[in-house]
């Protein structure tokens, strides 16, 4: 979230789109219904499905799964067209006023430097326009026909509401009905935000949904203000913590890429990873990464890591250089289908039910027979621990030798949690563990332990990265956070404070690139230090009056990065520095500094001459409306996902996206688009009840007694059509898989008319497995192995299907 | 001082924290659900000796426009309870108040009552509210959480609700906030209305018509819980006697 949970109360309108907050984030509900009843806050609920989320909202509009883009476009669209833009934002604090070079070109839904034999674009031909000093040109009456702020309109001039109302099958009434609501937040003393989830990032153009309503909060002047911001709604079990840390393949901790075998030295990496700016005026933050990333290897190598060896770097694993879709790709999906092909031999899975929640689920439970061993760390015996004897296959032809460590329960450990609002809470161990499980980062450090001593003992190809990594004796969470934190490695004087060695560094302001200082992730350097301790365990309510009235508690937890609460907080500001809206300050300039919340950078404000631009976090400083760094396009447009009921769409020739990744094997069989044996379409979802794959929640009683079993939800017409009641069994499949379920038919599911036709679609939850007796077994059976190709995140939320009422029901009972 | 409950289903996700938390604070074993010949959302599908709560689930359409209304159905803990007075014509002391809340307390000693005399309360209840487990003869239903609320704590439901759709406390602070919170969201819903305020703990704001929600939500009879009240108080006697006379 760029902004925080509490701050959803100061909304004007909450547009909810690829997310069913109220189940799926039920306590953020709070602070929606206090916008609502305390602001006259607007809620639209946009999705597939009516659910409990839309019941609490003004309206709901249904949405075909995967056609978000082009609902957006056409809000880009109404928005230019009826100028509710907010034109001093736009035109001071994004991009909008540069002129893009004259490489940039769009075709019939390709952008240019397409390469067609990979897949993949050359990004170099959508740069910015330069002057002599290398600062790309702007042109602030937006008028010039090369300017972002142009070439937007142009492209997006497609989106009209009758094209949009045809692919998506969203009436033109409400299609206006939300632009008009939503739009009017461009007033500069409104603010909307967007509360989005998995609904838009599981789609094989997951990033592109995303940079679209960026694109839209950008026009509005809704980025950095209190109540407003894009806010991705993460999970309990520590989501956004994950991320920061990294347990994603292609990024280390702290959001740096991963290394790649292209760049072989420290310097390479540095000097590829680290961006440049001529522009006085832009803090350029990313120029510091270098310090970041040394600081990395100086915690993972201690003593080891010296200026000479490059501080370890060539003992860091290197991802292959991508070349096409598969290439250098480490995520599930590849994962999964190496194995599959007899690629990989063994390894370790952590708090994850793979063989249940990874998509084409045959196929991965398949893969994992062809292992020589696997270990795996559960709470639970769940659809993966125990794959090995799943119905239909006999235990005796499995080759796998498994290993089941139990693990705790996350009231039995205490550690540090990151809450969708970036805030680190120190979360205290409730109860011992039982019996004889043991916390993940204890098991995972004792195995390490073993593995280390018989490197050192018995050595092995390239010992190196074992035997130097600085590795605790035993697992201590409060150690590792003052690790996450930082040390400053040599005694340091900043102003008139001098650090010893080994004591914690304050700010990531201090980090060094030259082996001084180490830190494990450097967003949260200050959380522990030595004036203050353990920072995640503040609990102080204690606010300014200014505080007060947008609910921020700077002294309650701590939050990443430097304790600032909303992120680009300086665009809530006008070039003086005073706010946007002076109801709702998020901060202010007083004449001599800032008041209110931690600035994004305390420089003054821009009009003093010695500001910066507000987005520090972009080369430009600017808020992107061109976004030049993404895989598929500086801009987004519509495709269809990779299993579609359509055979074209109204704003291009270019059908899905271009550089989707698709996995390919004899076991992964794909729908043709608009293929009349699979033509509904399907959305898979969880639920409130019931905690993703369900490895967890099906073991607590009164959650299963809740919500039992698999169902399908879907309409009382396509009901009708298949000759199915309520309640009657049903089978759905896909050209992959084949899965029980019970009917439940609702008129909270809507056909929809898309393109003149009828297009019906269902949805089911992915929490039941077969390890739980009667419940039904793995949704994503159905589901296509294709993903993002920013991310590899799998379109999980829509596949074509087809459906029948069940004879006899095996799975479930 | 006495207790009361508000409930105001515009604020109610139905999450169904209140059903689960209501059930583990109490101990309770699940019951086998099934979705088969049922799908619904709505599980279990009624209330049982093990669900003092459950959040009842309906929908409607009218027009193009899906309604989805929730409501979180338990003992009312209503001021003159039928259930009592019937229960009274068997046995003192199987049903009680508690002093300090006002709540309508089923005893151990309820479950001495006979299976008629459960019969009795059941139909005598305005709200479909007592159930009986014919297995160990225990009548019961929600208790208020009246022994938390002695210990200062607040009932198990209005606890875990994320929302505030649930809230407990001092009888007139409540019936204040009702009425309140009514003025505020007829200006969205000009139907909106409490149910039975004076009548019961357990007030419901609700927004449209009452059988959108459960066929129990007002007070079944045909006027209402306080007819139901006094019939049940009049024919006590004779029920008793009845009994008497049996031996």
């Amino acid at each position: 979230m760029t902004n925080h949970w509490i701050d959803i109360k100061n909304t004007d309108c909450a547009l909810i789109m690829g997310s069913n907050a109220a189940e799926h984030h039920p306590i953020c509900f709070k602070w929606v219904m206090k916008a609502r009843e305390e602001r006259g806050a607007t809620i639209i609920h946009v999705d597939p499905k009516f659910s409990r989320t839309s019941a609490r909202s003004d309206f709901h509009v249904p949405l075909r799964s995967g056609t978000d883009i082009a609902f957006l476009g056409g809000m880009i669209k109404y928005i230019i067209d009826k100028e509710k833009y907010f034109k001093e934002y736009v035109t001071e604090y994004t991009n909008a006023s540069f002129i893009v070079g004259d490489k940039f070109g769009f075709k019939d839904g390709l952008f240019s430097g397409f390469d067609k034999k990979l897949s993949t674009y050359d990004k170099k031909a959508w740069a910015f326009a330069v002057d002599a000093n290398g600062v790309p040109k702007r042109d602030k009456t937006l008028k010039n026909p090369k300017c972002v702020f142009q070439l937007l309109k142009k492209h997006y001039s497609r989106y009209d509401l009758k094209n949009v109302s045809a692919i998506t099958g969203v009436s033109e009434k409400n299609l206006l009905k939300v632009y008009e609501t939503y739009a009017a937040t461009g007033q500069k003393d409104k603010a909307g935000t967007v509360m989005y989830a998995l609904g838009w990032t599981q789609h094989t153009v997951g990033v592109q949904n995303i940079r679209t309503s960026a694109i839209v909060q950008l026009l509005l002047g809704n980025i950095g203000v209190a109540g407003g911001g894009i806010n991705a709604l993460r999970g309990e079990p520590n989501v956004q913590g994950s991320t920061d840390h990294c347990i994603l393949y292609h990024i280390l901790p702290g959001y740096h890429s991963v290394p790649r075998a292209h760049w072989p030295t420290l310097a390479d990496y540095q000097k590829a990873n680290t961006p440049i700016s001529n522009d006085p005026l832009s803090a350029n933050w990313w120029q510091n990464r270098p310090k970041y990333v040394v600081s990395l290897l100086k915690s993972w190598f201690g003593e080891a890591a010296t200026p000479e060896n490059d501080f370890g770097y060539s003992w860091v694993p290197k991802g292959d250089t991508p070349k096409g879709l598969v290439q250098g790709d480490y995520s599930h999906l590849h994962i999964f289908d190496r194995m599959y092909k007899g690629k990989i031999k063994g390894g370790s899975i952590w708090a994850h039910n793979p063989a249940q929640s990874i998509p084409n689920t045959t196929k991965v439970r398949k893969a994992m027979d062809n292992l020589d061993w696997l270990y795996i760390s559960e709470i639970h015996q769940n659809e993966t621990t125990d794959f090995w004897h799943r119905p239909g296959v006999n235990p005796k032809d499995i080759k796998t030798e498994v290993f089941l460590f139990p693990a705790c329960h996350r009231v039995e450990k205490e550690g540090s949690i990151s809450n969708s609002g970036r805030w680190v809470l120190w979360h205290y161990k409730a109860a011992e563990p039982a019996g004889e499980s043991k916390s993940m980062g204890e098991t995972m450090v004792e195995i390490m332990n073993a593995v280390r001593k018989l490197y050192r003992e018995e050595g092995g190809v390239f010992p190196e990265p074992i035997v130097n990594l600085n590795w605790p004796s035993h697992f201590d969470a409060d150690q590792i956070a003052k690790e996450c934190n930082g040390f400053f490695l040599k005694d340091t004087t900043i102003k008139d404070k001098t650090y010893k060695a080994g004591s914690l560094v304050p700010s990531f302001a201090n980090l060094a690139d030259d082996g001084s200082t180490s830190s494990r992730n450097w967003l949260y350097t200050g959380s522990y230090t030595e004036e203050a301790g353990n920072k995640m365990k503040n609990r102080d309510l204690s606010q300014t009056d200014l505080q007060a009235k947008i609910g921020l508690f700077p002294g309650y937890s701590w939050c990443w990065p430097v304790n600032r609460r909303v992120l680009y907080n300086r665009a809530s500001v006008d070039l003086n520095g005073k706010p946007w809206d002076p109801t709702r300050v998020v901060i202010e300039w007083d004449g001599s500094k800032w008041i209110g919340d931690v600035p994004d950078g305390g420089w003054p404000p821009m009009a003093t001459g010695k500001g910066k631009y507000p987005f520090i976090m972009q080369k430009e400083g600017h808020g992107a409306l061109y976004g030049p760094g993404r895989e598929e396009g500086p801009f987004s447009e519509h495709y269809e996902p990779i299993e579609t009921p359509v055979k074209k769409h109204p704003f291009s020739k270019q059908l899905s996206n271009p550089c989707a990744k698709i996995i390919e094997s004899d076991m992964d069989k794909r729908a043709t688009p608009g293929d009349s044996k699979y033509p509904i379409v399907l959305t898979t979802y969880s639920l409130t009840e019931h905690w993703c794959g369900g490895g967890e929640t099906r073991n607590v009683p009164s959650l299963l007694e809740a919500e039992p079993q698999l169902y399908v939800e879907m309409s009382e017409e396509l009901a009708k059509e298949k000759g199915i009641k309520n309640g009657d069994g049903v089978i759905v499949e896909s050209a992959r898989g084949r899965v029980e379920a019970v009917a439940m038919v609702t008129m909270r599911m809507t056909p929809f008319k898309i393109q003149g036709k009828t297009v019906h679609e269902i949805g089911m939850p992915f929490a039941f497995g077969w390890t739980t007796p009667g419940v039904g077994d793995a949704t994503n059976r159905l589901c296509v192995s294709a993903g993002d190709p920013n991310t590899s995140i799998p379109e999980y939320k829509a596949c074509c299907v087809n459906l029948k009422k069940a004879d006899k029901l095996t799975e479930l009972s | 001082m006495s207790k009361t409950f508000l409930i105001d289903v515009t604020r109610c996700t139905a999450c169904r924290g209140c059903q689960v938390a209501c059930k583990e604070w109490q101990g309770f074993a699940a019951n086998k659900t099934t979705q088969i010949g049922w799908g619904s959302h709505q599980n279990p599908p009624d209330l049982n000796p093990k669900n003092f709560k459950i959040v009842r689930f309906q929908e409607h359409k009218i027009g193009d426009t899906v309604t989805w209304n929730f409501m979180s159905d338990q003992c009312r803990h209503c001021l003159q309870p039928p259930c009592k007075d019937m229960a009274d014509g068997y046995m003192q002391g199987a049903v009680v108040f508690d002093e300090a809340t006002g709540a309508v307390v089923y005893t151990d000693k309820a479950k001495q009552l006979p299976k008629e005399a459960f019969d009795e309360m059941k139909s005598a209840c305005p709200y479909d509210i007592p159930r009986r487990d014919d297995a160990t003869g225990i009548i019961n239903k929600c208790d208020m959480c009246y022994e938390r609320v002695a210990a200062g704590l607040i009932p198990m439901c209005a606890k875990a609700c994320p929302t505030s759709a649930i809230t407990f406390g001092d009888r007139e602070k409540m019936l204040e906030e009702a009425k309140k919170r009514l003025a505020v969201v007829k200006k969205d819903y000009p139907e909106a209305q409490l149910i039975d305020a004076e009548e019961v703990r357990v007030i419901y704001l609700i927004t449209d018509k009452p059988e959108f929600y459960h066929k129990n939500l007002v007070a079944q009879g045909p006027a209402g819980i306080s007819r139901m009240a006094a019939l049940a108080k009049m024919t006590a006697p004779l029920k008793r006697s009845v009994r008497n006379l049996l031996g």
